[in-house]
């Protein structure tokens, strides 16, 4: 069934068996041409696929962000807090923020990643219970980030906290999803 | 206009191609069965032309595409209904594939010699979903932003090339500026291009191997004997496509545009959520419809299992597609494969279960849940009432219904007294289980005597 090139074609097949220089010449004149259109689809090539893996190479810098004075944190309290990434780019709006939620007790602060480790969902903190509760598949955490019920494979992540000038700060870092 | 014509296909020849295209002969009696392949297509096209209408007003950036949004569906001339086509004319395609694919799978067309129409098929069934997953993202409202999140934390527990994949997706550490704007270069250039590709691939191979005709049962694929006998068929029966069979394809085509239509009118766009701001926690992520019954497997999946399911799954689920075409002799008719009849059952049955799970969720706890009423309560006493508040504020009623109050992730324990001594509940609320967390040092012995008092009154 195939389109068969109509028969008034300007197209017409070779005429006579070609003497065998002329193969190797076109053998030869294919190859270069194969090797040229390699050599040009690479030079696009290149930039465009690194440019698509650059996340890959990227390493954003780390960044102290001050989330609050660090006695308005009351003891034995967990309140989430809110940075901005480290060096966000100007048109990403909201979404530069991070959360965390960020316990006071006797050890000092920490700051616990919001994103369960089961899919990544933000967990919610319930002061009455003393759990974190994660809206998408029920899992649980205690006030200690360890896991107390449900599908999380690993405790809640946390992010490096420290009090400087009376400012508790968090280190920006990767989103804790692996 | 006569010599204009012939002057035209003089010098393009493509006229007298469309017409040897379009009266290809075809097999008679294709019926209703054949029209979703092209309804498929017609879909796709409205979602190209409703797309590029929507891109001539949304901007692609992270800070400022759902304000975009919120202007193409409040403010921009028929912003809303263009929403809405472009919703439903998803959804539209998502169904009508998943149909094309059923049909030619059911009737044994992938076999000799289609196989590749069934592999470029496939590509444009996995191509679709990444379509309808993409789309959804571009949605950017908060949902959107905590379904990149999921599915960033998805690839992540692909075994060594996690973090790597992780970064891909959110094109970057975090989720940021780049984020959406990959996703849109995706949905609207990169995948797109791709489908245009395999549908001309695919129509090229229909035209090539003729439509399949409609299976007998006893009459086997042959390699050696196949193509003959389809040439003779067409030679004594075949009918041009054009009018014959195509009117059917360009009746389904009108209904589906009518349904969308009507859909998008009536019914409209998903409404935005919330801003995409990661920082605000009170969020329910929850995928489109076309995705639910995937939520409800993670959700469902024992949790040892779960990322063997998370990664393989989706590997095994293209493999089967993939070397379908392995299998391409033999019966066609259904009637001579009743397992692939049983397979498509399963499968549209195990979906089906999965995806009204999803819509119920039971797994997520209820962060909505008020304190019991006086009246549900139903009690005076000082314990009882004291300990129906804690029920509350503890967090036992956002996992546990009561009265129909709460959440779906416990038993219900509407009636708990009827089937637990109060020392097991004691036991149980201090202990815990799997799925619910011991409350061992969260509750003194008197609030959890309260809670236990309460408890005692239900049955
Ligand atoms: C994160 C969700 C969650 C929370 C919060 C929770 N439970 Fe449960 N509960 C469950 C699940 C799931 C089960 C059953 C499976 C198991 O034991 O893991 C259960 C079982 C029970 C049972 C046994 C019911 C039966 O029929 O076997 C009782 C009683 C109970 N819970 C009481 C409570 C009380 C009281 C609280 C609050 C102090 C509470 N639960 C908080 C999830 C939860």
């Amino acid at each position: 069934m195939d389109p068969a090139p109509p028969p008034d074609s300007p197209h017409a097949g070779p005429a006579a068996p070609p003497a065998p220089e002329l193969l190797a010449r076109r053998r030869f004149l294919s190859r270069v041409s194969i090797a040229l259109s390699a050599a040009a689809a690479a030079v696009v090539g290149v930039p465009v696929v690194g440019f698509l893996l650059a996340p890959l190479f990227r390493r954003s810098p780390q960044q102290w962000r001050a989330v609050g004075a660090a006695d308005s944190f009351k003891l034995n309290e967990t309140v989430s807090v809110t940075f901005e990434d480290a060096s966000p780019l100007s048109w990403s709006g909201v979404t530069a923020r991070t959360a965390a939620w960020l316990r006071h007790d006797a050890d000092g602060f920490t700051a616990f990643s919001v994103n369960c480790t089961h899919l990544g969902c933000p967990v919610q903190w319930l002061a009455d219970a003393q759990l974190f509760l994660c809206p998408c598949h029920g899992g649980v955490y205690n006030s200690d980030g360890a896991v107390a019920a449900g599908p999380p494979p690993r405790p809640l992540p946390r992010y490096p906290v420290r009090v400087r000038r009376g400012q508790v700060e968090i280190l920006t870092s990767p989103i804790p999803l692996v | 206009m006569r010599r204009l014509m012939a002057w035209l296909d003089d010098r393009t020849g493509l006229i007298s191609w469309s017409k040897w295209a379009l009266e290809h002969p075809v097999p008679p009696r294709t019926g209703w069965w054949y029209v979703f392949g092209s309804a498929t297509f017609l879909a796709f096209l409205l979602q190209v032309v409703t797309g590029i209408a929507l891109a001539t007003a949304y901007v692609p950036s992270a800070g400022q595409a759902y304000e975009s949004l919120r202007f193409i569906s409040e403010r921009a001339l028929m912003g809303h209904f263009l929403r809405g086509l472009h919703y439903f004319g998803a959804s539209a395609m998502v169904i009508l594939i998943g149909a094309h694919v059923t049909r030619t799978y059911l009737m044994g067309a992938y076999k000799f010699p289609r196989e590749l129409n069934w592999l470029s098929g496939a590509l444009l069934l996995l191509l679709t979903l990444a379509l309808a997953f993409t789309g959804q993202l571009l949605r950017w409202d908060q949902t959107a932003v905590w379904s990149v999140i999921v599915a960033a934390a998805q690839a992540g527990r692909v075994p060594v090339i996690g973090p790597e994949l992780v970064k891909l997706v959110l094109a970057g550490d975090t989720l940021g500026g780049q984020t959406l704007s990959r996703f849109f270069a995706f949905h609207v250039f990169f995948i797109p291009a791709l489908v245009f590709l395999l549908v001309a691939l695919h129509l090229a191979l229909v035209l090539r191997h003729g439509i399949s005709e409609r299976p007998t049962p006893g009459e086997p694929v042959d390699k050696a004997t196949y193509r003959r006998r389809y040439a003779e068929l067409m030679a004594r029966e075949g009918v041009p496509f054009w009018p014959d069979a195509a009117w059917r394809d360009v009746v389904a085509g009108a209904v589906v545009v009518a349904v969308v239509a009507l859909l998008a009118l009536i019914v409209g766009p998903p409404a935005l959520g919330n801003p995409p701001d990661p920082s605000i926690l009170h969020a329910y992520p929850r995928p489109d419809w076309y995705f639910l019954w995937y939520f409800a497997v993670l959700a469902l999946t024992p949790n040892h299992l779960e990322t063997i399911v998370i990664v393989f799954g989706p590997l095994i689920f293209g493999a089967i597609l993939l070397f379908m075409p392995l299998f391409n002799t033999g019966e066609r008719s259904v009637k001579r494969r009743p397992w692939a009849g049983l397979v498509v059952f399963f499968i549209v049955f195990v979906i089906a279960a999965f995806w009204m799970a999803g819509n119920k969720a039971p797994w997520s706890p209820d962060f909505e849940a008020q304190p019991l009423a006086a009246s549900v309560v139903g009690d005076t006493t000082a314990a009882v009432v004291r300990g129906a508040r804690l029920f509350h504020d503890k967090g036992c009623e956002y996992c546990h219904q009561i009265g129909s109050q709460g959440g779906k992730r416990g038993p219900d324990l509407s009636d708990v007294a009827t089937r637990m001594t109060p020392d097991a509940m004691a036991l149980k609320i201090t202990n815990g289980g799997p799925d619910m967390p011991p409350f061992v040092s969260n509750l003194s012995p008197d609030e959890l005597q309260a809670i236990v008092a309460f408890l005692t009154t239900r049955k």
